[in-house]
């Protein structure tokens, strides 16, 4: 263990561990957003299914249009989402 | 209870588990530069791609945390769901000219070197707010002098010599740090 730390203390001179934080720039916020927003999402859809599953007619419509049922629960009707939707139904 | 950006990834995953929205936020940050250098350093992937790629691996994370063998373990897995879906997307689009098996091949020396970045960015992170945002700047955002002296209220003169003195104490703090012994 001590050779190896004394190895990779060698390795980190400065100019190593500027081209080691350069190697990992920041996501675009807008999709570290949307990931982060996950858990919310998927409880608005379990919502949406949990409603579907207890009257028919309702989830006629939401079948009928998933995007739109997406929209209504302040969702963003990306293809993701309602390809999940549509599992869940 | 410790700040959420110092816990290690093991108890990140157990608080995500229980449907801690704070701990999942904190694992999509933690691993997000990682995965996205994963798509497009190890298979040179589009924006678009990138992108996509970047969202099934966050979903399906969330989804099978709880099939995760060691919750120890996140990183690599997370590491290998994202190359899987690389590949598979590479497959799938006839516009890709990488060769998927070309790919793989490479992706093995860029995750090896990121898998060493990463973990110089876990030693940023525990650095002081004001050396962690210059160095983010300067060298992750790709922001010059004049842009950060700007944001940060700094003459532009003094921003040289502040990254200098915090990149020498990134490299104590690495200095200080455990580092796993190479197989023998």
């Amino acid at each position: 263990m001590a050779l190896c730390s004394v190895m990779m203390n060698e390795m980190y001179d400065e100019e190593r561990i500027g081209e080691l934080l350069r190697a990992l720039p920041p996501a675009p916020e807008a999709w570290v957003e949307a990931a982060s927003r996950l858990p919310a999402t998927r409880r608005a859809i379990d919502q949406i299914a949990a409603l579907a599953a207890t009257d028919a007619e309702l989830r006629r419509e939401v079948l009928a249009d998933l995007e739109g049922a997406l929209q209504r629960a302040g969702l963003a009707p990306d293809p993701v989402l309602v390809a999940v939707l549509r599992d869940r139904l | 209870m410790p700040a959420i950006n110092s816990i290690t990834d093991a108890g990140l995953v157990a608080r995500c588990r229980t449907g801690d929205d704070a701990a999942w936020e904190e694992l999509v940050r933690r691993f997000s530069r990682y995965v996205l250098a994963i798509a497009q350093q190890g298979f040179r992937m589009s924006r678009d791609d990138a992108e996509d790629v970047f969202q099934e691996v966050f979903a399906r994370t969330y989804e099978r945390l709880g099939d995760l063998r060691s919750d120890d373990a996140v990183r690599p897995w997370i590491a290998q769901l994202t190359r899987r879906l690389c590949i598979d997307r590479i497959r799938a689009g006839a516009r890709e000219v990488l060769d998927p098996e070309v790919a793989e091949r490479e992706v093995d020396e860029t995750l090896e070197r990121l898998d060493e970045a990463l973990a110089v960015r876990e030693a940023l992170e525990a650095m002081p707010e004001a050396c962690r945002e210059i160095l983010d700047r300067f060298f992750c955002r790709d922001e010059s002098y004049a842009v950060i002296g700007r944001l940060l209220g700094l003459p532009a003169g003094t921003i040289a010599s502040r990254i200098s003195r915090c990149l020498a104490k990134l490299r104590q703090q690495l200095e200080g740090r455990e580092w796993p012994s190479a197989p023998s």
